[in-house]
């Protein structure tokens, strides 16, 4: 008989289901309240988680059926308004979004053309060089308290922190790209009289556009990591201040439903960008 | 006097302590076309780029058609060893980008009228849509012809342009070459290192000795007619073996001992010895007006 064979592609998809339902019963079977072990606690702890938890009898972890539960409730109805602590997840959502999107935006329309600048002078490249290689590994959050002081409002502040955080991948990149155009193409621009805008436009950014799209990517996946750190400290709105909101109400059910929609998201952003990448590749 | 087109008056070329090449003086008439023969090492490449205004020389100057040269210009295209085709655009993107750096004011419509003459002037009718990655090196060759060609150069600087294509390519873009020369009346300086070559396609070869401090020792003149050079017949022409082997003997044995000849006293730098190899009779030395009297 001759053996069926399925695509790698299929057999991994397979492969991950399997996974995944393995994981999801392992957790099911280890969240299960322990049957009849009524510890004596302390009544004050039991006030306070509640008394199910406290004698053990429920775990405050979740099991998945009640994530599940979770998120089709957050799902059912993912932008209701009702006050100021009590918002939909996609609400969160959406401000995170704004920032993240907001930050990077202008930390782009600063380091590609600075970039740009960088890399068409190898002088400005290299005086520049210390203190990009410096800034760049500092913490985003390092930043926090300087924002918060100079721009007092902590809005603004954590936009300003995906700006910073953004900049240094997109600069770099970008004067890394330009810098290393091939010489033969700045040639054939310089033998036909091409003006420097027009060589710009023509030769140098179509070269170094995968370049600049590789560290726009990179780019956008620290600031999806940052803001949400940075909205734990600043609070008010945002998925990272959803997360903080509900580590103090003890809803791991919920903490749990936003680490899988921040990941979500966080995947769509960065496959977004690497389609945008593909687009302006070109083989050689 | 009739000044050539070209004249190449005392150049040189040094970096730091090393010089190059030095004392070069040539002259290239109008619808001439001129190989420079030398061994790697001689500044080939360089003196190139020197006439393409992509370098600049420590000494001496070039004169195209009665203006010294101060940078690259429209007037004199290059076609590059490695071809150098814009990845990202396609062919007929590569050529547009040249029609239109040429011609500013035209539109798009004519600027594609015009670089389609030029695909289907070197075959690649057909072609225009396919990006550089999807031909063969022959073909990216003929593209790197076609955008030189486009722009309608006074000359054309040829930096080695087959020797990255295999044999039969390289035979058949010679012929293309010397059709599409013949018939533009095209001015063409080719650097090559195949002696082949070099009698198929040039009225001129300039023979340069070894670097470093290179120098033209002489010029030989292709005594085949341009109607009489064709690539399968081309060992049968009475005066070919004479041409070839007075090459061959120069690249093997006078190139690295030059200085000896040099020696004698009958070098003139500025009048390189006009060589008609199988022609008997005299050989007088090539006219080359310099603009302005150095010294």
């Amino acid at each position: 008989m001759k053996a069926v064979r399925h695509s790698l592609g299929l057999r991994a998809a397979v492969l991950s289901l399997l996974i995944f339902a393995a994981l999801v019963l392992i957790w099911q079977v280890a969240a299960q309240p322990a049957a009849g072990s009524a510890v004596a606690v302390d009544p004050e702890y039991a006030k306070l988680v509640g008394a199910a938890a406290a004698t053990g009898t429920k775990s405050a972890m979740p099991t998945p059926v009640d994530i599940g539960a979770t998120i089709l409730k957050h799902l059912a109805d993912p932008f209701y308004v009702r006050g100021s602590n009590d918002k939909g997840i996609g609400v969160q959502l959406a401000y995170s979004l704004g920032r993240v999107l907001l930050g990077f935006g202008l930390a782009a329309l600063l380091a590609v053309p600075l970039g740009f600048l960088i890399g068409m002078s190898p002088l400005v490249y290299r005086a520049l060089d210390p203190f990009i290689q410096i800034l760049k590994p500092v913490s985003p959050l390092a930043w926090m308290p300087l924002a918060l002081y100079t721009i007092k409002d902590s809005a603004i502040s954590s936009i300003f922190v995906i700006f910073i955080c953004s900049v240094w991948p997109m600069l770099i990149n970008t004067a890394f790209g330009v810098a290393s155009v091939r010489r033969e193409w700045l040639n054939v621009a310089r033998t036909l009289e091409v003006g420097p805008l027009r060589t710009a436009f023509r030769v140098i950014l179509p070269a170094a556009a995968p370049t600049i799209m590789t560290g726009m990517r990179i780019s956008i996946g620290i600031a999806w990591l940052v803001i949400v750190a940075a909205e734990m400290l600043v609070g008010g709105t945002g998925i990272g201040y959803f997360v903080w909101n509900e580590w103090n109400n003890l809803s791991i059910a919920n903490i749990v439903t936003a680490i899988l929609l921040i990941g979500l998201v966080g995947l769509l952003l960065d496959q977004g960008l690497a389609w945008l990448t593909r687009l302006v590749t070109y083989p050689e | 006097m009739d000044r050539p087109l070209i004249s190449v008056e005392g150049l040189a070329r040094r970096f730091g302590d090393t010089t190059v090449f030095e004392d070069l003086w040539l002259g290239i008439d109008r619808g001439e076309f001129v190989c420079l023969i030398g061994h790697s090492g001689c500044g080939k490449t360089t003196i190139l780029n020197v006439l393409a205004g992509l370098d600049t020389p420590s000494d001496g100057t070039v004169i195209v058609d009665n203006r010294e040269i101060d940078g690259p210009s429209l007037d004199r295209a290059v076609i590059f060893q490695g071809h150098a085709l814009l990845p990202w655009l396609t062919v007929m993107g590569n050529i547009a980008f040249a029609v239109g750096s040429r011609w500013s004011g035209w539109d798009r419509e004519r600027v594609q009228a015009h670089a389609r003459k030029f695909i289907e002037l070197v075959g690649l009718k057909g072609a225009e849509a396919k990006r550089p990655a999807q031909l063969s090196g022959g073909m990216k060759q003929r593209v790197g012809i076609a955008r030189a060609l486009s722009i309608q150069p006074k000359m054309l600087l040829m930096d080695e342009p087959f020797s990255a294509l295999d044999a039969l390519t390289r035979g058949l873009l010679q012929d293309e070459v010397l059709r599409i020369c013949a018939e533009m009346q095209q001015t063409v300086f080719m650097i090559t290192h195949d002696v082949d070559e070099a009698i198929l396609l040039a009225d001129k070869i300039v023979l340069m000795t070894n670097g470093p401090g290179a120098r033209i020792a002489e010029i030989v003149v292709n005594t085949m007619p341009r109607g009489e050079r064709h690539r399968n017949d081309l060992h049968r022409h009475a005066q070919y073996y004479a041409i070839r082997n007075h090459l061959v003997e120069f690249l093997v044995n006078r190139s690295k001992a030059f200085d000896r000849e040099i020696a004698d006293g009958s070098y003139d730098p500025r009048r390189p010895r006009l060589v008609r190899p199988g022609l008997a009779g005299i050989n007088p030395t090539a006219e080359i007006v310099p603009l302005r009297q150095s010294q």
